[in-house]
């Protein structure tokens, strides 16, 4: 992934900063809002590429041998989609950490990138799931998404302010796509929960959970760099 | 003990047995890991491939029955896809047509004109063809596979493909199946270029449809040397009628008949094609390999403090992926096919897995202690993490199986793969990955031991008991690495430009670097551009979306534009069976005539020997049989994509081709031309290009291969000219000659500088008969007691003996045998003399000793004559004295260190009147020697004039060290405890005058206490019980006196007030080594041989390493580092604020353990008969200094550094004095 190629880039030059010699781009880096600016765009970026690659896993259920049109097929969703999935992700990832701060219980497991990608793949996992496994009916299918969203929390996460944040935040998302479905902005195919398919809010939880983990773990990188210069100074 | 805790200690029990196991037989349990490995990976060669490519099956055609639905029993090799009917049948027409014979006034484009133009005829006869037996009237009609629209982004094809009827292609279909639009046309070539795509070539173009055979072998261009067409008609069947068929073939081969056609007819090929991946599931199933790799790479970047880094992640990797395979291994074996994409859910079975087990077991062993035997280091590591990754397992497999009760089939399957790569992954890391971790940690111990091989010959068994079992693992230490010498800056002046641009090149291997990218592009190069290589594979890959590039951007056909809508070649049955009563229309060629003109220009032939055959060649080989092999593999698919017909998963069948040949008469062909047809360029230019193409096309390969060879022989020329050129001659001996330095060989540095020998030489300062036992220096003088309790007082900076100070001679005389008499009034008379002359604090001894002819001072070591007239009595002191304590010596254990005060008690028991004792410790400070003896008594002696000025007998225990700093005096006694003396003089302290230069030295400049002066030394306090166990190293400075003593501990008093302030406890042996100087920096030493570094003001300890197998010998600190020696004969350097170990010198076996520094950068160290000066920030070795001729196994053992850069060492019964001269211009 472009971007998590471009995280590590940025961690491998922020450790070798402890030379005093600090060249004025590393003096805009170390600078709090552009760090903020720069996460928010991170994520704004990683939401974006995830929502164009699931929308297009949901939307290619039936697999056709040439597809007519490659190019629109990804973009095939209306333009809105994507940038409205960014800048919740860039929201949530920088909530996450904020929340940690404010509560004043620092996350501390699995801080590692590696635990981090391994999130974002078992999320990709529960979306290929839910588009590609065929289940007898919804509400097993329903269940199964909750219980693997549930399982990604524990296994990653693990936190209380996580969860709650989570729920709050899926809950809200799965009202807000209501509302949308509601007022004919678009529809689903065979909705089963009032308007809406009934595993959206356990994809949106996971969602929560994953750009949570990723805007924590941007975050850490960026606490790690502050003491360092309060170190300095 | 709860059940939980029982169980975690059998499995932390049984961890460590098989961590001892695998490091124990690494080699049979890696081939017995492969051997399962493989084993069950055997499985899965009966499993397909993956991939894309068509499956092909043949049958013959004359039994040929459509196959059922149902799997039957046992019918051997049909594939298991063959089942039910086909998607269609394909039936080909391949058509070869040529004018012939050829003639000179035809055109090129007469090639193929009116070749072509018999398609249409043809057409005509297939559509027309009618069946009828029995059973009712068939036509083609009836058969062909009816298709409707093409699919909506394809409009633009509709001109030339058939829609709402018949399935039936060939080049007609570029005009519509239109004669009279083929004849209107004035540039054919143009038409059918109109419809290729732009760029790349690609393989299934709408060309190739249509033609049905590739584009080369068509024949339709202006250039073609053969001048024969080829193209198919190709129709393509919903169901199968043999006897329809049979008469089609008949009727065309009655019609054209193919003389020398000898293709098979019997079999028909069932083509299965598999599932392809366009790409909008690529995209997601990309994205999830990247995120796979990201894992996996942020993964393994944690693997750390091993040999070798690469290594161990390949072998995670391996672990992972082989479990994996083992997993789809053993479920096939039982029975179970997987239906999953295993492309799609492998990355997801990686994550379930994980590395994470791997990298635990990695930071866990390599967390252990160092110096443990590399099987225990394993089972201990394994055991530590043992509970967790049970744990985990156990987790994830409860995970897995109640994702295994959701009873969907899919999530069922790979959970059942998970779980089975999950034990078979839990197999390979207990098995394979923990034997590699055991052979990289045992690689990583040889590197780092094989320069100190000779050093663990000579090193003591390994201590038995406390130290072993480590309950807790000590902190982790930095890995110890080698000397990495960084080139002085100094000697980079001295390089000459052609060296320093070589070293450049070396530094940053750039020439490696460009050679590699190089290699890589034209390795790049050359796949892409072989024909066989990735270019066509990518024409293939873009060819898939080229219908669609092509229809946005080519333009529209003039004449279609015209035509728009177009009925499909079988669009209207009703209008081609009005036509049908004419069949025979259009085969005006009989037999005979196409025969008679295919023979009878044979004769022109000769004589024109250099052109192109006059008469086409029309032959039919075995590769016409099968003639849509050489199309793509794609190209059935793509055409039935057109018609949103997939043939994914599903089997079309080919049969046999019908072929047709046509010969055309010259006046056909020029009928039929066209007026436009004329006007091209004459043929001879086009055959010249033409020819030349022909030559190079097949030569291609071997071109590219000719071309790769020369770039080769060049770049081979290029290295070896730069060899020559930046190299210099002896490149190599000289590479050897200095590459290795032995110790004591002329020191010279790697560019042939060497200081001259002569710069520093041993002043041996000779005068005791027996072992030096104590040396005590103040800068200016020095003063020595040897076995024989006889002190003499030195001038530090000329060497000259100012005094001796007897012992009580009756006691001499009466243990030492004749020899010693006269040994010892040459003793008294050199003492005496000075004494006479005044003995005032110059040290005048020098000149008298030269006046009277007896050289004490030597620079020399040949025996000066007096001891050559004189019976020598060395070897006979040796042998009484000198030989009991020095195989005593050899004997005791290590952990004496330096106290030799015990050999001395014991040799002297038998000798010597037990009122006296021997000096055990000796301080010098001002002009006055305090010397503790054996009896414990402590005696305080005038050091020039050799008188004693004082004694104290308060304590009745040995004084095993002593401490003198400013007016007070430490004694640390054998029975642990610790005297603290006050040195009083009578004498107002302004009176006092100050002697010696403000040196560097650590200790103030001490105060000169005249000879007038009444001096007492009264015991001001008496600490009984400072220690449980004998004190065996006694330091002061600083205004803090610190002992360190065999019960381990190290304790801190104040000198004012004799308070202890702290005990320090953290080592686990008894301390042999403690350093402390003006800056308060406190390092001690244990026989453990850890060394702490303690911060005196509050107790604590700063750092703890582990440097040494074996006791800690001795320790000095500089500013910035710490050295220790230790008893297996390493020099340890380490960083003095973070406690990294910088570097280690490996000495000699019996090196001794003495150390010095002389400056910041300069250490001494003493060795058997030499002293060796090391140049600190590099670890090199400076110079050996041999103190004797004869190194006779006596080491060094004692070493002061003086404040004037000059060392003094015991060397046997003799003194060094050794100037370093070059340092004292450092000092400036």
């Amino acid at each position: 992934m472009a971007d998590s190629t471009v995280v590590s880039d940025q961690q491998r030059s922020g450790s070798g900063q402890t030379d005093p010699s600090r060249g004025p781009y590393i003096a805009v880096i170390t600078n709090r809002s552009t760090t903020l600016v720069i996460r928010g765009f991170m994520l704004f970026s990683i939401g974006v590429f995830l929502a164009l690659v699931l929308n297009l896993l949901q939307v290619q259920r039936n697999v056709t041998l040439f597809p007519p049109d490659v190019i629109s097929s990804i973009f095939s969703s209306a333009w809105w989609v994507p940038p409205c999935c960014g800048t919740a992700s860039a929201i949530i990832g920088l909530l996450y950490p904020c929340i940690d701060c404010r509560l004043g219980e620092p996350h501390k497991f699995k801080r590692e990138w590696s635990s981090v990608m391994r999130c974002v793949a078992v999320f990709v996992g529960i979306n290929h799931a839910s588009a590609k496994v065929d289940f007898a009916n919804n509400v097993q299918l329903s269940l199964t998404l909750a219980a693997l969203s549930i399982g990604l929390w524990w296994t990653f996460d693990r936190s209380r302010s996580g969860f709650g944040l989570g729920v709050v935040i899926a809950l809200l998302a799965t009202l807000s796509t209501q509302l949308l479905v509601y007022n004919g902005v678009f529809q689903y195919t065979s909705p089963d929960f009032l308007y809406i398919r009934s595993w959206l809010p356990c994809i949106f939880f996971a969602g929560v959970i994953t750009m949570g983990n990723i805007g924590r773990q941007l975050a850490l990188y960026e606490c790690k760099l502050m003491s360092e210069k309060t170190h300095q100074d | 003990m709860t059940v939980r805790e029982r169980l975690r200690e059998k499995i932390s029990t049984a961890f460590y047995r098989h961590g001892l196991l695998c490091a124990s037989y690494p080699v049979p349990i890696i081939l017995f890991t492969s051997a399962s490995i493989l084993a069950c990976c055997y499985p899965l060669l009966r499993l397909p491939l993956p991939g894309t490519g068509p499956v092909e099956f043949t049958t013959r055609v004359r039994d040929y029955t459509v196959p059922s639905h149902e799997p039957q029993g046992d019918l051997g090799e049909r594939p298991d896809w063959y089942r039910g009917p086909p998607v269609a049948y394909i039936q080909q027409v391949l058509v070869k047509a040529a004018v012939s014979p050829w003639d000179s006034t035809l055109v090129p484009v007469d090639v193929f004109r009116s070749p072509l133009g018999r398609v249409f005829s043809l057409l005509e006869e297939i559509r027309n063809h009618v069946h009828n037996d029995g059973s009712g009237v068939r036509s083609l009609e009836a058969l062909c596979l009816q298709v409707t629209d093409l699919l909506p982004g394809l409009r633009r094809m509709q001109t030339v493909l058939p829609e709402h009827g018949c399935l039936l292609v060939s080049p007609g279909n570029y005009w519509q199946n239109q004669r009279e639009l083929f004849d209107s046309d004035p540039d054919l070539l143009k038409t059918v270029h109109q419809h290729e795509p732009k760029g790349l070539h690609t393989s299934a173009t709408l060309r190739d449809l249509l033609f049905g055979v590739p584009v080369k072998h068509t024949g339709v261009s202006l250039y073609s040397r053969k001048r024969v067409v080829t193209y198919t008609i190709t129709m393509v069947l919903g169901s199968y009628d043999a006897r329809f068929l049979s008469s089609l073939r008949a009727r065309l081969r009655q019609l054209h008949p193919s003389v020398n056609c000898s293709l098979r007819e019997d079999h028909m090929v069932h083509v299965h094609f598999k599932e392809e991946i366009g790409m909008a599931e690529l995209i997601p199933l990309v994205t999830t390999y990247i995120i796979l790799f990201a894992y996996i790479y942020f993964s393994t970047r944690k693997i750390d403090m091993v040999k070798s880094k690469w290594g161990l992640a390949l072998a995670a990797v391996v672990t992972v992926l082989s479990s994996l395979l083992m997993s789809v291994g053993l479920c096939t074996l039982f029975g179970l096919t997987p239906t999953l994409n295993g492309g799609e859910i492998f990355p997801y079975l990686v994550v379930v897995i994980g590395l994470e087990n791997v990298l635990v077991l990695t930071k866990s062993v390599v967390s252990t202690p160092v110096d443990l035997e590399v099987k225990l280091r394993i089972a201990q590591g394994l055991s530590n993490e043992s509970w967790s990754i049970m744990k985990n397992m156990a987790t994830e497999l409860c995970i897995i199986l109640i994702g295994y009760f959701t009873l969907v089939p899919a999530i069922q399957e790979f959970c059942l793969f998970a779980v089975v790569g999950l034990v078979s992954d839990f197999f390979l890391q207990m098995f394979f990955f923990t034997t590699v971790l055991s052979i990289d940690i045992r690689r990583m111990e040889l590197a780092d031991l094989n320069r100190r091989l000779p050093a663990e010959a000579g090193m003591p068994p390994p201590k038995p008991g406390p130290l072993r079992p480590r309950e807790a693992p000590p902190p982790p230490r930095p890995s110890p690495y080698t000397i990495t010498l960084q080139t002085p800056a100094f000697r980079n002046l001295r390089l000459p430009k052609r060296l320093r641009v070589v070293y450049f090149l070396a530094r940053t291997r750039l020439a490696q670097r460009f050679i590699m990218v190089g290699t890589v592009i034209w390795i790049g190069i050359l796949a892409y551009t072989d024909p066989a290589g990735l270019r066509t594979y990518l024409a293939a890959q873009v060819s898939e979306q080229s219908p669609l590039g092509e229809s946005g951007a080519g333009g529209l056909p003039p004449h279609l534009g015209v035509a728009s809508v177009f009925p499909g070649p079988g669009g209207d049955p009703a209008s081609t069976l009005s036509v049908l009563p004419a069949p025979a229309e259009p085969t005006p060629l009989p037999e005979n005539q196409s025969q008679g003109h295919h023979g009878a220009p044979r004769e022109g032939v000769p004589h024109q020997a250099q052109a192109p055959p006059l008469v086409p060649q029309i032959s039919w080989g075995a590769e016409d049989e099968e003639g849509w092999r050489r199309l793509s593999f794609r190209h059935w698919p793509s055409l039935f994509s057109y018609y949103n017909i997939t043939l994914a998963k599903r089997y079309i069948s080919i049969l046999p081709v019908i072929p047709v040949t046509l010969h055309l008469s010259p006046r056909e062909a020029i009928e039929t031309r066209h007026p436009q047809d004329t006007r091209h360029p004459p043929p001879f230019i086009g055959m010249y290009g033409e020819g030349s193409k022909q030559v190079i096309n097949p030569l291609s390969l071997s071109r590219v291969a000719a071309l790769g060879l020369a770039a080769g022989v060049l770049l081979v020329l290029l290295l070896f000219c730069l060899y020559r050129v930046l190299c210099p001659r002896n490149y190599g001996q000289n590479g050897v000659a200095h590459g290795r330095r032995r110790r004591g060989d002329l020191p010279c540095d790697d560019y042939g500088y060497s200081p001259p020998i002569s710069e520093i030489s041993p002043l041996l300062l000779r005068g005791h008969s027996m072992d030096i036992e104590c040396l005590a220096s103040d800068g200016m003088l020095l003063a020595s007691c040897c076995l024989a309790g006889q002190i003499r007082v030195w001038d530090a900076q000329t060497g000259d003996c100012l005094t001796v100070i007897p012992k009580h001679g009756s006691c001499l005389y009466s243990c030492i045998i004749g020899g010693w008499e006269q040994r010892d009034g040459w003793d008294t008379v050199g003492v005496a003399e000075p004494e006479n002359l005044g003995g005032g604090t110059e040290p005048g001894g020098g000149v008298f000793d030269e006046d009277e002819g007896y050289p004490l001072r030597r620079r020399t070591t040949p025996r000066p004559a007096l001891f050559e007239d004189q019976p020598d009595l060395t070897p006979l002191i040796d042998t009484n004295f000198d030989s009991q304590p020095s195989s005593h010596l050899l004997l005791t254990p290590p952990r004496d260190g330096f106290d030799f005060g015990g050999l001395v008690e014991r040799a002297y028991l038998e000798h010597e009147p037990p009122s006296l004792g021997a000096v055990w410790a000796m301080e010098l400070r001002g002009n006055l020697i305090a010397a503790g003896r054996s009896s414990g008594k402590l005696e305080l002696w005038d050091a020039v004039e050799g008188s004693l000025r004082c004694s104290n007998e308060d304590g009745v225990s040995g004084i095993t060290a002593l401490a003198f700093l400013n007016n007070r005096i430490v004694a640390a006694r054998l029975d642990g405890s610790l005297d603290f003396f006050t040195v009083d003089i009578n004498k107002p302290l302004g009176l006092l005058q100050y002697r010696g230069p403000p040196g560097r030295s650590n200790m103030p400049p001490s105060p000169c206490y005249s000879s007038e002066d009444v001096i007492s030394c009264q015991l001001t306090r008496s600490v009984q019980c400072a220690h449980q166990k004998p004190i065996t190293v006694l330091r002061a400075a600083a205004g803090r006196v610190v002992t360190g003593s065999q019960d381990h501990t190290v304790r801190v008093y104040r000198l004012e007030d004799s308070c202890c302030l702290f005990t320090l406890q953290g080592h686990s042996g008894g301390i042999t080594a403690i350093y402390i100087d003006q800056t308060m920096v406190l390092a001690s030493g244990g026989q453990d041989g850890a060394i702490c570094l303690w911060d005196v003001l509050t107790g604590s300890r700063v750092s703890h390493v582990y440097g040494h197998r074996g006791d800690v010998t001795s320790l000095v600190c500089t500013t910035s580092c710490v050295i220790s020696s230790g008893l297996d004969d390493l020099i340890c350097i380490w960083d003095r604020s973070t406690g990294i170990k910088l570097y280690s010198i490996q000495q000699e076996v019996g090196c001794g353990a003495s150390l010095g520094v002389i400056s910041e950068s300069l250490l001494v160290t003493g060795g058997q008969g030499c002293v060796s000066f090391w140049d600190l920030n590099f670890g090199d070795l400076l110079q050996t200094v041999y103190l004797g001729q004869s190194s006779d196994g006596q080491g060094v053992r004692q070493l002061v550094v003086l404040n004037n850069a000059a060392i003094v060492c015991d060397f046997g019964s003799e003194l060094s004095l050794v100037y370093v001269p070059s340092v004292l211009e450092k000092l400036d």
